[in-house]
């Protein structure tokens, strides 16, 4: 019987030949990941486990994204702390605010996640990473602190789903549409404890951001783990970034999927995620085009350059400024994505339309900072969750859509079609 | 082991969001965070919970963002133990790491109703209700997840597998 992508991966980083779905193991992690909310916990844990040093300094990675730049003196303590840590355990990877940005747009942009690696993170999008062909899984503080000091992990290998996409997307529908749409089906707890490797002609399509969109979003079905094709795109993304060897891996044709799921892109529209759970998900033409008092365009989800690129593309053809009664924030992924932005002249051409750009932080994607919302707001928001309280007030309503559908709602002060500008 | 408490009951889905609302995640002090556990969709929970109360949820309980916290909270407000439909992924992990147990079983869960007097025995993996009088079993846990569980946690499971002197 052949093998799946988790399978595979995960047998290369354990002492055995293979390993099928339903086994536990303990296995090699080439990447240990922390945030500056999940970093202060695992280094406490960390330091009651009481190896002293940490496994392997080259793959540490703590990067400040929640709360940085600091919003308060709390979390200033709890950045410190990381950087301290970082400092004292000669971490060869440092990340600092003005050179770093969230952890899931860095990582991958600069080559330090790899296919065939096998990456654990203290933060639940830790599945970002399988666009580039890592099984990458989210964990928690102390997980995080058992591979920081061991260089090891358990898992059970997780039975994998299979998702096809055919036909050719239609205008305005992106990678954004089509996990939203997929979420919508199969729910948020769909693909609990599974792998989900994403195919068909709709992937092949597919430019890297929108396969970092997709498998960003696995964890909002529930996902373990989520895995884009090793292709020609895949690897003109990798070779140009990647900073050691690493080892592509192919699910075999014959492996077992425990069930396979096809979506026509021909006939899919713009996906909107209602309040309160990223799996009300309904096509843009059902939605009551409501006011909207917010529009956010970034996080982990949707901040990269070709994300920023929708919006700059629509302000540049339309000629048209964002609402004047609509707060838009627009922060860029990465320091990297700020800079390709400016070298570009659409942090000018955002400004003078209206938007706020900031430094690149989660901030508003968690309700952390700049641009928290009041009870009864609603906001549009390129992000990828819309739970009850996540950006604010517990009232406070959020729609989960694309950059493209974002930039519209800006523009028109409501929820709306590009088609409409 | 055995514990015995009254039933807090939620739905299907309770997301670490609302467990404990990131603006508070600028502390670690268990204490700190237990006071605002559930705020956005039960306000009296932290105000009235009793140590030892027993908490339980519908299907993908802890669903959402890797943070300890939300274990840490309920375990910090003095739950002594959630039963659940089912459990995400990355929670289910955490509980067991923080030493807070958790048991699986759709009918004990979905028969519990607020208020309701629950006695869980962790050894058998059994949950009885008082009121209904019925048994429950939950679904076992794999060996190895129950070393962790005895260990009281991954980290003092950790020491004792490299050896480090308690
Ligand atoms: S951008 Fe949002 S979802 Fe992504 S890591 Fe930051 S807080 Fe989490």
């Amino acid at each position: 019987m052949g093998k799946t992508l988790a399978e595979k991966i995960i047998a290369a980083h354990s002492d055995q030949a293979e390993v099928s779905a339903g086994d536990l193991v303990t296995v090699d992690v080439t990447v240990v990941m922390a945030n500056d909310i999940t970093a202060p916990i695992a280094i406490e844990s960390f330091n009651a486990v009481g190896v002293g040093e940490v496994y392997n300094p080259d793959n540490i990675m703590l990067v400040p994204s929640h709360f940085a730049p600091n919003k308060d003196i709390k979390s200033a303590e709890q950045t410190r702390t990381l950087a301290t840590f970082a400092e004292a355990q000669a971490l060869t990877h440092r990340f600092q605010v003005g050179r770093a940005g969230i952890e899931h747009v860095v990582l991958p942009e600069r080559g330090l996640v790899l296919p065939g690696d096998l990456v654990i993170g203290g933060d639940s999008h830790t599945c970002t990473y399988g666009a580039v062909g890592a099984f990458a899984t989210g964990m928690g503080s102390t997980d995080v602190a058992v591979g920081m000091a061991t260089g090891k992990t358990w898992l059970r290998v997780p039975e994998t789903m299979k998702f096809v996409y055919n036909g050719k997307r239609q205008p305005w529908v992106y990678g954004k549409d089509m996990i939203l749409r997929t979420i919508g089906e199969i729910t948020v707890d769909g693909a609990l404890y599974r792998s989900m490797e994403f195919t068909g002609e709709g992937i092949a399509d597919l430019p890297m951001s929108d396969r970092l969109t997709m498998t960003n979003m696995v964890i909002e079905a529930g996902g373990k783990c989520g895995f884009m094709p090793f292709d020609e795109v895949a690897q003109a993304y990798v070779d140009a970034r990647a900073t050691r060897p690493y080892t592509p891996y192919f699910a075999d044709d014959d492996a077992e999927y425990c069930s396979v799921h096809e979506f026509d892109l021909s006939t899919m529209e713009p996906q909107v995620a209602c309040p309160y759970s990223p799996d009300n998900v309904h096509p843009i033409s059902q939605i009551k085009p409501e006011k909207v008092d917010q529009v956010f365009i970034g996080s982990c989800t949707n901040g990269r350059f070709e994300d920023l690129a929708i919006v700059a593309d629509i302000l540049q053809r339309t000629g048209r400024e964002f609402h004047p009664d609509v707060r838009v924030m627009i922060i860029p992924g990465s320091q990297a994505v700020y800079l390709d932005a400016l070298r570009q002249g659409w942090i000018e051409l955002f400004t003078l339309a209206g938007g706020a750009v900031s430094v690149s932080t989660c901030g508003p994607c968690l309700g952390g900072h700049m641009g928290v919302l009041a009870g009864d707001e609603v906001c549009v928001s390129t992000s990828n969750r819309n739970f009850r309280g996540r950006m604010g007030h517990r009232d406070a309503r959020v729609f989960l859509a694309n950059p493209a559908i974002a930039a519209a709602s800006a523009i028109m002060g409501r929820l709306a079609h590009p088609d409409e500008l | 082991m055995k514990l015995e408490g009254k039933v807090w009951k939620y739905g299907d889905n309770i997301d670490t969001d609302v467990i404990i609302p990131a603006r508070y995640l600028v502390t670690t002090d268990p204490k700190v965070l237990a006071a605002h556990c559930m705020e956005d969709l039960d306000e009296s929970f932290a105000q009235n919970v009793q140590p030892g109360d027993i908490m339980v949820g519908g299907a993908n309980f802890g669903c959402g963002s890797s943070r300890e916290h939300a274990p840490i909270s309920i375990k910090g407000a003095g739950v002594s133990c959630i039963v659940a439909e089912s459990f995400a992924r990355i929670f289910f992990r955490n509980a067991i790491n923080i030493g807070l147990p958790i048991l699986e079983s759709a009918e004990a869960a979905r028969d519990a109703q607020p208020g309701d007097s629950l006695s869980v025995d962790l050894t058998a993996g059994t949950i009885t209700n008082a009121r209904t009088g019925k048994t429950y079993q939950a679904r076992p846990f794999p060996p190895f997840v129950l070393q962790i569980i005895e260990a009281g946690g991954l980290v003092p499971y950790t020491r004792h597998t490299l050896g480090i002197e308690i």
